[in-house]
């Protein structure tokens, strides 16, 4: 299994956790349907002519109907973002298998669930809404939720236990490790220069290569750069993983961001970032980092607010090794390999847990926070949204792009504070996969069905779509895709004693030929040829045979003909034994000798040779040896 | 010659002449030619080979020597081109043999110093100086060196090859130039023998198979058409059209740049500006026949002529708007726009394959739109371009730039991936975009040029030089609509234009990349400067945050940014108003803190602004304010030019101090003015005594702003245009201030007119002034030290302000650029190299 994400667009649908009573959110209206009935207010909110689901958030998980999830070997993980839904999966499945991941993926992974967890189990609902996702019911709501998937599937968040469970089933590697999968196939991870840890996974058996591309960025941010050269002579590339915002560069993004940011608070107001508490935060920090001087923003507070923060900061600088190279080398002079640990220790940066304790003592304004979850639907950044939405002065910078920043402030409704849309998403824009494809040139390209075509809402842009030769292979959700080669070789391996009885006879130049006889052992899909056992001698002594020493019969073997036969040569050669009416006719695949007095007749053809004379084995024996003078024994 | 000179130049002479005495830097021989280039254009070139006849055996004994360097016979080459340039001379030369064995065949020709590139340079400059008169015409005509030179035109070295070309054009043009009347045919007339071998030869060469020397004989034709309009020009274009028209019909790439030259050469010659002469039909072959680049540029030159033939003209202009024509229709509708071309004349499908690939698209684009540039620019224009629809165009290009335009074909989706993100195509067609501004009305502009405009202003992706080129378009724009008769609702749509250009605009100040709020502050300050009187625009301007963001960037840590900030900061206060709007800030206590005028603001970055651009930027702030009147400067002018002289004063860079003499220039003419002493001639004459007074005023105000002590410290300057600067305005100063009459009436009778001094007696007196307290009595300045109005005006007198301002016009190294020098050193470094080989032993 390619990785396993959780899809959360689905918590969009739910009205925001407040950390303290919202008076706004607790007064919303119930929502009473076209005909008057009221029995669905108590689970459903009007705010602002949107409908939203008054309960704990739940969230979609993978496909779980087309494949039993506890036949799955083996889960590749690419990045930290890819394995939210794990738990659900080894916990809930019957998953037996094994997890291969890099370890920032699993340590940085680990911080996002705790925090996922963390906001959802901090402030519990007493209210558990089930009665709108009947069919029946759902069909009457108005969209989105009407048209939401698979309502049924939708699920709780997970628990701790639960999370360090599922991490307990991850196995660790190192970027190039070669991993044997049940000597079937070795899968090796890459560097993929999106996040800390992200891989791209190559899956190989000896003779075909499938490369496994999710989640890539050709930029220079943090991580250490993409192994593209890996990715060469691959039968089969399958693609994922581009980037959300085709149409949004992130260097203009983050530009835009910090001109935004600097002319809200240079006009009194306060910034809000809501984002995930690892990855483009680590860039964005760098950035401030350089940009804050210049701006006249060092007197401006940064905050850090989440579960994890203080775990995100210090993580990020003890991976060394999963940095890029100029990171790398500040660890040795040594400095600290991100800039945020100077933003920290001359005060400009803080962070806390969470908005109670400390913060609400050393909270000053104007200032910018830093806090989650993106999706505006749990954790710190509902506080903040109900304590600045109501001024114009204030900010909000959607900088994550997994969530459509309208359908997330959509609860919110009506809002003072201005809303900027900076999506920073570093992974493979169209021309750089359309380079990336000429470099590594695979063989076939497979990739989603909506790769293949210009966005919906662009559909002029034809530079938005993968434009390679032959075509790539999309597929759709559910769709079974057959991979366009087939398994036609195996590695056997030889061993060493019976390589040394071969004794090859060249029989072109440069090109030999020996017999092999052999035992062929198969296990754990591996193929090694071993010395045929010893032809049963006649027993020395009476003593009886072991049964555990039985072997079986071999006879004596035949040797093996090669070559042609040259027909003057042979009638020379059968004239000179006796045979003096030798007549030779030309058929179709061959020659007939006739020997008339004899009675005889010698069929040559390219792979056969018969000699038909009536009982007389004396000649037939006669006439097969002056045969086998022509050709070579093996 | 001077006397000196002639002394020195026989050891010269001889140990230019001596092998062993090999001179190691080859500029002295440059100079050396140099200096007898100007003497021949002064003396007779035959008197100097008489009077120094070491000359004469120079030549000589280089000749003879049998290894010499190739320095030194290129050197002697080009020195005898110099000397038989004058006829006489070459006579004299020739009467000794010594031509024949310089530039015949018996010189360097045959020897193995011809294969030194240097050599035959040499050898082609003094032929080319040489040729002046028939004498040396025949000369090369006999001794073979016309032969020489076709050969040399196919040299491996460039710049000889290209010397070669221009000797050529030289001899045919010099040797043709008294043909007034015109030929009838070139076999009926008596032409020249070297114009005889010369035309055969190119004849022969454009025939040839070999393409440089098809290149090499059409760049001659270049530039015998480009430099000579007589009429014979035409009997040699009618001897050669014949093979040029076979080269246009058979070899078109291959020499299609070399042909637009030398038609558009031709083109521009008077003698072909017949409508019915044939180049006008092999122009018009070529138009359709070159590839679209070279047709591009063959186009463009055609449109600029003022006389050419209606129907090339047409032709041109159509192979030129053919590109946009299908960037046009790649992006609309079929019946939507009707083009810029009519479809049955043109062929796109060549320009259409060029569009569709990558690496030709924006080469073809960029060439097509800066042509357009060039014309849209012209103020005489022969034919009409179609305006609205090319502007339709340009704005498509932009379009496609930024992925708004919907391609209507597959052209138009090919046209669209390659120009997304193309910021070379962007940046030609925002120029143009610019240029049309020139052209066209208000109501274009609010049609589709500022939709356009400000798309790329606001797009995140758009790159800093894009952007640069985005807000000079806008600026143009705004700036020709402002002058244009202006209406209310031209006001009115103009408003929300502006509206959302400050919002831009303040976002681009709070850019984090320099170069974007550098050209946004450039782009702000040349705004107000041409708007700043509309008051609609004021109104927007005020209310907007972009002032308070300019401010801010006054202490940006950039210090170009900060250069730009104080230069717009300067242009934005002179919309007073904006001084209601600065805010009051609070201190720690709560209580408010006023801030700072804007005048104080930069006179503080004047004094502690470490960098030289912000400091140079404010000084230039306050000429503009001082010459303009500025409402703070105003309040007290004295109190303000004499803080910042003080400032300025002890200043490091020159271009400050520079800046602060300038501003000592303004306010001296301006007080002047004031109390009518100079400017303008008009006024009415005043009386002796008043003008007494006044002069005394103005020395008053002079001695309180302490302008006399920063000029004369000025001049004491180690920096020569700033002394310069001083200089020149001391001079002025003292015509206005020291004439007799005033002088006699300010001074006691005793005090007699001392003798002029230089700047080490100024330096004293400064010395003095600044060590000494209190001020002395008049007229003993000299002695004690310190000022009042009427030392000043002593000094004034004393200093000798004219023998300085000479030797400072002077160049600093105009001793060391005597010829006497030149020749001192030549033989000072066969002096050290001797000394150089002794120390080697």
């Amino acid at each position: 299994m390619l990785d396993c994400g959780l899809d959360m667009t689905s918590t969009l649908n739910f009205l925001p956790l407040p950390l303290v009573q919202s008076p706004r959110l607790s007064k919303l209206p119930g929502w009473v349907l076209k005909d008057g009935s009221t029995f669905l207010d108590k689970e459903l909110k009007e705010c602002s002519g949107h409908v939203f689901v008054d309960s704990v958030p739940e969230f979609c998980l993978p496909e779980t109907e087309l494949l039993d999830l506890s036949t799955v070997d083996v889960i590749l993980i690419s990045n930290y973002h890819c394995m939210m839904a794990l738990p659900y999966i080894t916990e809930y499945t019957g998953f037996t298998g094994t997890v291969y991941a890099t370890e920032p993926t699993v340590q940085i992974g680990r911080l996002l669930m705790e925090e996922l967890v963390n906001f959802i189990e901090r402030v519990p609902k007493a209210q558990s809404a089930s009665l709108w996702k009947n069919k029946e019911v759902l069909r009457l709501l108005p969209a989105p939720l009407k048209d939401a998937v698979e309502v049924s599937t939708w699920r709780r968040c997970y628990t701790m236990p639960e999370v360090n469970s599922a991490l307990s089933k991850i196995q660790l590697v190192g970027y190039s490790q070669k991993i044997e999968l049940f000597g079937a196939v070795q899968v090796t991870p890459l560097s993929s220069g999106y996040a800390l840890g992200s891989s791209n996974w190559i899956i190989q058996s000896h003779y075909e290569k499938v490369s496994y591309v999710s989640g890539s960025s050709l930029l220079t941010t943090h991580p250490q750069p993409m192994d593209q050269a890996s990715l060469k002579n691959s039968d089969v590339l399958i693609l994922t993983g581009l980037t959300q915002i085709p149409t949004a560069n992130p260097d203009g993004m983050v530009g835009e961001f910090c001109s935004n940011l600097a002319m809200t608070v240079r006009n009194g107001g306060n910034v809000l970032v809501p984002c995930y508490p690892s990855g483009v935060i680590y860039d964005l920090l760098e950035c401030l980092y350089q940009y804050i001087d210049s701006a006249g923003l060092s007197n401006v507070p940064f905050y850090f607010i989440s579960p994890v923060a203080n775990s995100s900061l210090e993580f990020s600088q003890i991976f060394a090794e999963w940095l890029c190279h100029n990171k790398q080398t500040k660890v040795y002079l040594p400095e600290p390999p991100f800039p945020h640990a100077e933003l920290i220790q001359t005060n400009k940066l803080k962070h806390y847990p969470s908005i109670h304790g400390d913060f609400s003592n050393d909270f000053k304004q104007p200032c910018v926070v830093f806090t989650g979850h993106p999706s505006l639907r749990f954790g710190d950044v509902v506080h903040f949204m109900e304590l600045w939405g109501k001024s114009s002065l204030n900010t909000v910078i959607f900088t994550e792009p997994d969530f459509s920043y309208l359908d997330a402030l959509a609860p919110y409704q009506p809002l003072a504070m201005k809303c900027v849309y900076c999506p920073i998403d570093t992974r493979l824009n169209f021309i750089q996969v359309s380079k990336l494809l000429k470099e590594v040139q695979p063989l076939h390209v497979v990739c989603p069905d909506q790769y293949t075509q210009p966005p919906p809402t662009q559909s002029h842009r034809t530079d938005l779509m993968i434009d390679c030769q032959p075509p790539a292979m999309s597929y759709r959700r559910a769709e079974v895709l057959t991979l366009p080669f087939k398994r036609r070789y195996e590695k056997i391996e030889i061993m060493p004693e019976l390589a040394d009885s071969l004794v090859p006879l060249e029989i072109k130049p440069g090109i030999s030929l020996a017999t092999v006889s052999a035992v062929l052992h198969t296990k754990d899909n591996k193929h090694v040829l071993q010395p045929p056992p010893k032809p049963v001698q006649p027993l020395a002594s009476k003593k009886r045979k072991r049964v555990s020493d039985d072997a079986p019969e071999c006879k004596p073997l035949k040797p093996l003909l090669s070559g042609s036969i040259p027909m003057d040569q042979f009638v020379q050669a059968l004239e000179k034994h006796g045979f003096s009416d030798v007549k030779v006719e030309d058929t179709a695949k061959g020659h007939i000798v006739l020997l008339q007095e004899a009675e005889t007749l010698i069929q040559i053809e390219e792979d056969s040779t018969h000699i038909i004379c009536d009982n007389d084995e004396t000649l037939r024996v006669k006439l097969r040896d002056l045969v086998l003078k022509f050709l070579q024994k093996f | 010659m001077d006397r000196e000179c002639a002394q020195l130049l026989p050891p010269v002479c001889a140990v230019l002449g001596d092998s062993r005495q090999l001179v190691a830097d080859d500029t002295f021989l440059e100079k050396f030619l140099d200096w007898f280039k100007t003497l021949t254009e002064t003396e007779s070139s035959l008197h100097l080979l008489q009077e120094n006849p070491c000359l004469t055996e120079l030549i000589t004994c280089v000749l003879k020597l049998k290894d010499p360097s190739s320095s030194t016979l290129s050197f002697i080459l080009r020195l005898t081109g110099i000397f038989t340039a004058s006829e006489s001379c070459f006579q004299y030369l020739q009467q000794r043999e010594l031509l024949n064995s310089l530039f015949g065949e018996e010189g360097p020709l045959s020897s193995a110093l011809w294969e030194e590139a240097s050599v035959r340079s040499g050898w082609v400059q003094g032929v080319h100086t040489m040729t002046q008169h028939q004498s040396a015409i025949h000369f090369l005509c006999n001794c073979g060196a016309i032969d020489v030179i076709f050969t040399l035109q196919g040299d491996p070295s460039l710049f000889v090859a290209s010397a070669a070309n221009r000797l050529l054009v030289h001899i045919l043009t010099f040797s043709l130039q008294s043909f007034q009347t015109k030929p009838v045919n070139i076999k009926d007339c008596d032409w020249p023998i070297c114009a005889q071998k010369l035309i055969p030869h190119l004849e022969e060469s454009l025939k040839s198979s070999s393409a440089s020397r098809i290149k090499q004989s059409l760049k001659l034709l270049t530039s015998v058409f480009g430099c000579c309009h007589d009429l014979w020009t035409e009997v040699l274009w009618s001897q050669l059209s014949e093979p040029i028209t076979y080269l246009l019909e058979n070899e078109p790439f291959n020499a299609g740049n070399s042909l637009v030259d030398l038609f558009l050469s031709m083109a521009r010659s008077p003698v072909f500006s017949c409508p019915e002469c044939s180049l006008w039909k092999s122009a018009s072959y070529a138009l359709e026949h070159l590839n679209p680049a070279q047709a591009g540029c063959l186009s463009a030159g055609i449109l600029k002529l003022q006389e050419c033939p209606q129907a090339v003209r047409m032709q041109a202009l159509s192979v030129l708007l053919q590109p946009m024509d299908c960037v046009l229709k790649a992006a609309s509708q079929p019946l939507e726009y009707p083009g810029l071309l009519n479809n049955s004349l043109s062929d796109s499908a060549t320009i259409e394959t060029l569009l569709s690939c990558r690496s030709s698209c924006a080469s073809l684009l960029c060439q097509t739109l800066a042509h357009l540039e060039e014309l849209l620019y012209l103020t005489y224009m022969p034919v009409n371009l179609p305006h609205i629809p090319l502007l339709k165009s340009v704005v498509t290009v932009l379009q496609f730039g930024t992925g708004l335009a919907t391609p209507a074909s597959s052209l138009g989706s090919k046209i669209s991936r390659i120009l997304i993100g193309c910021f070379r195509v962007q940046r030609s067609a925002l120029d143009i975009l610019g240029a049309f501004s020139h052209w066209e009305s208000h109501s274009v502009f609010m049609g589709s040029v500022s939709d356009i405009l400000l798309a790329y202003l606001k797009s995140p992706d758009t790159s800093p030089t894009v952007l640069k080129k985005s807000f000079q378009a806008t600026l143009k724009w705004l700036v020709r609509l402002s002058e244009a008769p202006s209406s209310r609702d031209y006001w009115l749509q103009t408003e929300q234009f502006f509206r959302d250009l400050f919002l831009v605009l303040q976002k681009r100040l709070c850019s984090h990349c320099w170069e974007i709020r550098d050209s946004a502050l450039e782009f702000l300050t040349l705004l107000v400067k041409h708007l700043r009187e509309k008051e609609e625009f004021r109104q927007v301007l005020v209310s907007s945050e972009v002032p308070k963001f300019t401010e801010d960037l006054l202490e940006d840590p950039e210090s170009y940014v900060r250069a730009s900030a104080v230069l717009a900061m300067g242009q934005l206060s002179f919309l007073t108003h904006l001084n209601s709007k600065i805010p009051s800030t609070e201190n720690g206590n709560g209580k408010e803190v006023k801030k700072k005028s804007i005048v104080a603001q930069l006179q503080e970055i004047l004094v502690t602004d470490s960098e030289g651009f912000p400091r140079r930027a404010v000084i230039s702030v306050f000429i503009d304010w001082l010459r303009d009147g500025h409402t703070d400067v105003l309040k007290d002018t004295e109190q303000f030019v004499s803080s910042v002289l003080q400032v300025v004063n002890c200043d490091l860079d020159w271009e400050v101090k520079a800046g602060g003499l300038e501003l000592a220039e303004v306010f001296s003419a301006k007080t002047l003015g004031r109390v009518g002493l100079a400017g303008c001639p008009y006024v009415s004459v005043v009386s002796a005594a008043t003008r007494s007074t006044q002069l005394n005023e103005s020395l008053q105000i002079f001695y309180r702003v302490k302008l006399f002590e920063f000029l004369f410290g000025a001049l004491c300057d180690c920096d020569r245009p700033v002394a310069q600067k001083a200089c020149s305005i001391l001079i002025a100063l003292k015509a206005e201030l020291c004439d007799e009459n005033s002088l006699k009436e300010g001074l006691s009778a005793e005090h007699s007119f001392p003798e002029a001094h230089g700047i080490a007696w100024l330096e004293k007196t400064l010395r003095r002034w600044s060590s000494c307290a209190e001020p002395c009595p008049i007229g003993i300045a000299n002695e004690a030290g310190s000022q009042n109005p009427n030392d000043i005006l002593l000094v004034l007198r004393t200093i000798d302000l004219e023998g300085l301002n000479k030797s400072l016009n002077r160049s600093s190294d105009h001793i060391e650029n005597s010829p006497q020098s030149l020749l001192q050193d030549i033989l000072a470094t066969v002096g050290t190299l001797e000394e150089n080989e002794a120390d080697c032993y």
